[in-house]
């Protein structure tokens, strides 16, 4: 992180997700509490923090998957490349092809791999013809490590895949519609240690093209996959910086309390 | 430790059961023995069950034949000998009968057969009074067979049936006026020489009702048309109505005071006794939307409306049952609620929905009551309906409406057509049970 390329720091100042005094309720819950944060292109960001503090909550804002939660109330300001993604004129569906999300537990549709990676492109015409899509859908399963166990069975079904290859069918599916963004909930907590490495290995991968933000329970899997990391506690977003200095030079004593063990 | 795995005596051994397991596997025991007594009870009631509707209904797939040369004098037949089908016509079956009875004392004198009977007429009761218009239909048709000496199989009489089947016994026939033991002799006789015989009757499955006094022809097949196009009319109108609104309402109604009122009801709805529906089917489609009286059409809405609450519960459990993570990676890649339920969630829901509309159908299919106030177990049809339109719009009756007809007729050979009747409607229940099994079977898909 330190030997980083000027080039490459510049890159990392684009700010892509601004957030800015962030409140969401579940009925009377209040969940997320007074959250601002500027989420960079082209860089890894992770939530950490103890359960029920509301990473996930204020993940789904992002791509406005809460919209489908009826309790749910969103309030402040989310921009994606300056634009507000709350605004009336937004198609929550619009936005969810440009922000991609990979979920806590493997869900691929219950149809064959090729489907399962096919169905986002064909339903946002990404493709005008067969090659196209199947060009797609090769580019797809090999970004996301996949295409060397699966090129052989395309049309067997994505559900019969093991844990981890279903996870990262899971990521090729998302990054099939050409996303901006990737959101990632606790994408290795189902997956054993191999398939976590390579998952891992993937996210790394990813950041070359997209700004991702991935939810995690393990601290050591932040400090391996992200540049910068967000802890949440609570509902509120207690620290945000540069992963290694959260890590090794925490602000808040909550902050050194969570990473050094004591809550959580 | 070594007390433990030494096992020698002491209250923790392994090889002695304490008393509270002692009790509890008893209980076990006992649990299993009610199981067991339970579904053997129930067994032998479906086993008494299926045995005397078999035993009370195979009789009426069976009818009996008399199997007859007779001679079409042209001189009775024809008078003008000049085969002019208008002037055919205008001699009715009381023309036939005759030649028929004639025909019959005829051949029982050529087979050398000692009868009684002087007249040709009293040899009558042996055939059905139908018989006179099975010949007459058969000389219309091709009137050249006239001056000739045809074979026809004519249907015997029911109390001739009844008697080969075992349902007429001598005893009976000594309290009956219309046929005596003479004629049992006969009848015997004619079945010695092969006159007399017993076939399967095809009549009983296709044919149309017939009159009280003719229970030898009656058959089920018109009112099964009746249950047909009910049953069309009630898939094409519950199933997109029904899974739309099962639709709606899980996927799409906001949770909130208005939507769990109609859920309630729609549970409600389900449990209401189906006469309700059957007035309600009176007051609004025959008296509000003058619709005809006794047709499919109107007998297929009112089934309709008590088929629908079966067929929205049915389907809203299966749509709750897909799980909630496959909606969630459609609407994550940038499906529309919509794409997400037709692409995935509906296709998952299948084999649940279909199950649910065929048991509903099936539910249906065996329903009376509703049928009663809209005029369809009174009236039955005797004769096929022309095409389609009439099919939906002629009065017509169902299979219930017709099996409980015949079941309040007096006569016992109706009685035997009656569990006739209860065996092909089982059989369509059965039918339809299995293709939703099957269909369960071809769609169910894991995930
Ligand atoms: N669908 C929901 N309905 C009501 N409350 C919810 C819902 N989802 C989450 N919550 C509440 O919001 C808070 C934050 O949850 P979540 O974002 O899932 O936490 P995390 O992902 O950090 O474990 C918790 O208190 C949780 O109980
Ligand atoms: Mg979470």
């Amino acid at each position: 992180m330190k030997d980083m390329l000027i080039e490459e720091r510049t890159a990392m100042e684009d700010v892509k997700i601004s957030a800015k005094d962030v409140n969401v309720w579940y009925g009377d819950t209040h969940a997320i509490k007074d959250v601002s944060v500027e989420i960079k292109d082209k860089t890894v960001t992770a939530f950490i923090g103890p359960s029920g503090c509301g990473k996930s909550t204020f993940l789904r804002c992002i791509n406005r998957m809460n919209d489908t939660i009826d309790i749910c109330r969103v309030e402040g300001l989310i921009t994606l490349d300056g634009q507000d993604i709350y605004d009336p004129k937004v198609d929550p569906v619009q936005l969810r092809a440009k922000v991609g999300m990979v979920f806590q537990k493997p869900n691929p549709f219950p149809k064959s791999i090729y489907d399962n990676v096919a169905y986002g492109p064909r339903i946002h015409g990404l493709a005008r013809n067969k090659a196209e899509l199947d060009e797609i859908v090769e580019n797809s399963l090999r970004r996301a490590a996949l295409w060397n166990e699966a090129k052989d069975r395309l049309q067997s079904p994505g559900t019969g895949l093991s844990g981890g290859q279903q996870q990262r069918l899971c990521i090729a599916r998302a990054i099939a519609t050409e996303p901006e963004v990737l959101l990632m909930d606790e994408p290795c907590s189902a997956l054993d240690p191999i398939a976590t490495a390579q998952v891992e290995e993937l996210i790394d991968e990813l950041r070359t093209s997209y700004s991702v933000i991935i939810v995690t329970h393990s601290m050591q899997q932040a400090a391996r996959v992200s540049q910068r990391t967000a802890f949440f506690h609570l509902g509120s977003l207690v620290e945000y910086g540069e992963t290694d200095r959260i890590f090794t030079n925490p602000v808040d004593p909550r902050t050194e309390a969570y990473i050094t063990g004591r809550i959580g | 430790m070594t007390d433990a795995t030494s096992g020698s005596g002491g209250a923790s051994s392994l090889f002695t059961v304490d008393a509270l397991t002692r009790k509890r596997n008893a209980a076990e025991t006992r649990f299993r023995a009610y199981g067991i007594i339970a579904i053997t009870v129930s067994l032998l009631f479906l086993v008494i069950l299926l045995g005397t509707i078999i035993r009370n209904g195979m009789p009426a797939f069976q009818q009996s034949f008399i199997t007859l040369p007779v001679h079409l004098d042209a001189a009775k037949l024809d008078k003008n000998g000049n085969r002019n089908p208008d002037d055919l016509k205008k001699v009715t079956t009381f023309g036939y009968g005759p030649l028929i009875d004639r025909a019959l004392e005829v051949h029982v004198a050529e087979l050398g057969i000692e009868t009684p009977f002087t007249k040709a007429k009293e040899l009558n009761p042996l055939l059905s009074a139908s018989a006179a218009a099975i010949v007459r239909d058969q000389v219309l048709a091709s009137p050249d067979l006239i001056g000739k000496t045809v074979e026809f199989r004519i249907l015997a009489s029911s109390r001739v049936d009844g008697y080969l089947k075992g349902r007429v016994t001598r005893d009976s026939v000594a309290r009956d006026k219309s046929i005596n033991a003479e004629h049992l002799d006969l009848a015997d006789a004619l079945r010695k020489e092969g006159v007399l015989t017993k076939g399967f009757n095809w009549d009983f499955i296709t044919g149309a009702d017939a009159s009280e006094s003719r229970p030898e022809q009656a058959g089920i097949g018109v009112s099964m048309l009746g249950s047909f196009f009910m049953m069309l009319v009630v898939l094409i109108f519950s199933l997109p109505i029904g899974v739309a609104a099962s639709i709606y309402l899980e996927e799409f109604a906001a949770k909130n005071r208005f939507n769990d009122l109609i859920e309630v009801n729609i549970s409600n709805l389900a449990a209401v006794p189906s006469i309700v529906f059957g007035i309600l089917g009176l007051a609004v489609f025959i008296q509000f939307a003058h619709l005809p009286q006794s047709a499919p059409l109107v007998g297929g809405l009112v089934l309709t409306l008590m088929t629908l609450p079966t067929i929205i519960i049915s389907t809203r459990a299966s749509l709750k049952s897909v799980p909630p993570s496959i909606r969630d990676a459609a609407l994550g890649v940038g499906a529309s609620k919509m794409q997400s339920v037709f692409h995935h969630v509906l296709p998952l829901a299948m084999p649940g929905i279909l199950t649910g509309t065929i048991i509903g159908l099936a539910q249906a299919l065996g329903e009376t009551a509703p049928l009663l106030l809209i005029g369809m177990v009174g009236y039955i049809a005797s004769n096929y309906p022309n095409g389609i339109a009439e099919g939906f719009l002629n009065p017509n009756s169902a299979m219930p409406a017709q099996i409980y007809e015949w079941a309040k007729r007096a006569d016992p050979a109706y009685y035997e057509r009656a569990w006739g009747g209860i065996i092909i409607l089982l059989l369509f229940l059965m039918t339809m049970n299995i293709i939703a099994i099957i269909l369960r079977r071809k769609f169910e898909r894991r995930w």
